[in-house]
């Protein structure tokens, strides 16, 4: 892998201009997570209607690799039934991504993952009872 | 003093990193190790390992020997006396000892603790929650926009009488060498005992106890040649003997009956348990090396290199440098543009380039610059100005990988 094939065009471009970025005034749920060993931080803000992701925000700074993937994470979900980030996984923001991804790099690539994935298990823990 | 006569004793700098030569550029973090320490460790395991203190057999008796001669080199390498060098596993838990004993003892409710903006978070996190334990305030000496101690601000914050006060010698974001001196003088003025984080200056520089006249000190082996898992806590000796001992258990005990203890004569109150043997005795061989070059030529050599640098790097447009550029030392944070710093390591180690990207932990001083996270670049002994000018050249490339 070279570098110019991990920051291709497309990545570099929702880096600078993300997809989704800024917050919403009354999200359902919300949830943030951080990279200790980085300091790279990502708030996901989902509003969602009768199981459905009818908005999605992402909030935070970070690389190039993690702010790509939180952009195409909330473009791929907005619309989507909750229920199906149960089953949106590594494998799938890696496809999103396109790119070669190296071990320590993979952090970065599933920060905003693992942010989406807590608010959906939040909001569905609180409304499954 | 020539780096390039060093390196043939550095064995790791003959390996590669994606095809290419390695260049390490991440020395703040941890040093690398010469041939004499890693021979002194293995030595000591394949000759002489067994147990200390304890038995009276001749093994013990030359392990003993080995590891108490090692702390009478670590000693006066800081002018300092073997009692009053006690063992801890790095620069962080000297720390903790300090803040559960010393701290603890002395900070109470509505008391001040008075530390910089510009700490590791190993010297900021144990005040922190020792402050919150006893209801105690943390006090904070800004850094100046030219990442600099605010030293006016610093002697109103010492006229209140904190506690204590815990700084860092040198900054291991900015580079910045602190007037330590000066400011120790200035606590002493107003009897406010003063704790250095000497982590990136006894690595870098000639660092004496005496002539600074701190109450404590700490550093890690790590970083200035020896291996990981040792690290130094120096204490003027009245104030040791004051202290409660940290850890209890084996060889900080005098005398142990099944209700009382009596604690061991310094230093060894403060070494419970097995200490790191071979890591200490390696040690002494980083300080034998150390010393065989000479500090003063050694803080020459980096502040030679980090004035090169920082030459080079003001060359390149859309180089953002933190810090002030004088008075610094060995480190030099910095970013590139709007590119994030973790991309940019992810670049330059494609050319084999090590350097570090993120806080550094130090998070709330990267925030208070206004960014994200910085790169930084940090040398020793080994470095070359020929290190650099490939790093740079590795910069100039990554300008064209993001489409600067
Ligand atoms: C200024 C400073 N203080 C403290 C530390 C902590 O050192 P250690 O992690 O070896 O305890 C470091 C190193 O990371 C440092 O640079």
């Amino acid at each position: 892998m070279t570098a110019e094939e991990m920051y291709q065009e497309i990545i570099l471009d929702y880096y600078r201009n993300p997809k989704n970025f800024g917050t919403m005034q009354h999200p359902t749920v919300a949830f943030r997570d951080s990279n200790p060993s980085c300091g790279d931080i990502i708030e996901m803000q989902l509003e969602i209607k009768d199981e459905s992701i009818r908005d999605i925000k992402f909030l935070g700074k970070g690389c190039a690799i993690s702010i790509a993937s939180a952009s195409l994470i909330t473009e791929e979900l907005k619309g989507k039934n909750i229920q199906e980030i149960k089953n949106f996984n590594k494998e799938k923001v890696l496809k999103l991504l396109a790119i070669p991804i190296s071990g320590i790099r993979l952090k970065c690539a599933l920060l905003a993952l693992k942010a989406v994935k807590m608010a959906a298990y939040n909001y569905l823990g609180e409304n499954n009872d | 003093m020539a780096a390039i006569d060093v390196r043939k004793d550095f064995p790791i700098l003959k390996r590669k990193v994606h095809e290419k030569k390695l260049i390490y550029l991440d020395s703040a973090a941890t040093s690398q190790k010469p041939i004499q320490v890693i021979n002194t460790i293995t030595d000591f395991y394949k000759n002489y390992n067994t147990n200390i203190h304890r038995a009276l057999h001749t093994l013990s008796d030359e392990a003993t020997t080995l590891y108490e001669t090692a702390r009478k080199k670590i000693a006066s390498f800081i002018n300092a006396n073997p009692e009053e060098i006690i063992f801890t596993k790095n620069a962080t838990e000297g720390l903790n000892l300090l803040a559960f004993t010393f701290g603890k003892d002395r900070v109470k409710e509505n008391d001040i603790i008075l530390v910089t903006e510009m700490e590791h978070h190993s010297n900021l996190v144990p005040w922190q929650q020792l402050a919150k334990q006893q209801k105690a305030k943390l006090s904070f000496i800004p850094v100046t926009a030219e990442g600099k101690l605010d030293l006016e601000t610093a002697e109103n914050l010492l006229k209140q009488k904190p506690k204590l006060f815990a700084f860092t010698h040198v900054s291991n974001v900015l580079g910045t060498i602190n007037p330590a001196k000066q400011l120790i003088e200035l606590a002493k003025k107003y009897n406010v005992p003063t704790i250095l984080d000497a982590s990136q200056s006894v690595p870098h520089m000639p660092v004496d106890v005496r002539d600074l006249d701190c109450d404590f000190l700490v550093f890690s082996g790590h970083k200035m040649l020896g291996p990981t898992g040792i690290g130094v806590l120096y204490g003027k000796k009245q104030h040791l003997q004051n202290m409660n001992p940290f850890l209890t258990g084996g060889d900080m005990i005098k005398e142990v009956s099944y209700t009382e203890t009596s604690w061991n004569d310094l230093p060894w109150k403060f070494e419970a348990g097995t200490p790191p043997i071979a890591e200490v005795i390696g040690l002494g061989a980083a300080v034998d090396y150390l010393q065989k070059i000479g500090m003063k030529s050694i803080q020459d050599h980096e502040q030679e290199l980090t004035a090169y640098a920082l030459e080079q790097l003001q060359k390149i447009k859309q180089v953002k440098i933190y810090g002030s550029q004088q008075e610094q030392i060995g480190v030099i944070a910095f970013n590139l543009a709007d590119i994030h710093a973790h991309d940019l390591a992810t670049v330059v180690d494609e050319e084999g380039i090590a350097i570090r990207s993120g806080h550094h932990c130090a998070q709330p001083l990267v925030e208070k610059l206004g960014v994200p996270a910085t790169a930084r670049m940090s040398f020793y002994i080994y470095t070359t100005k020929k290190d650099i000018d490939k790093a740079i050249k590795a910069i100039k490339k990554a300008k064209k990988v993001f489409k600067l």
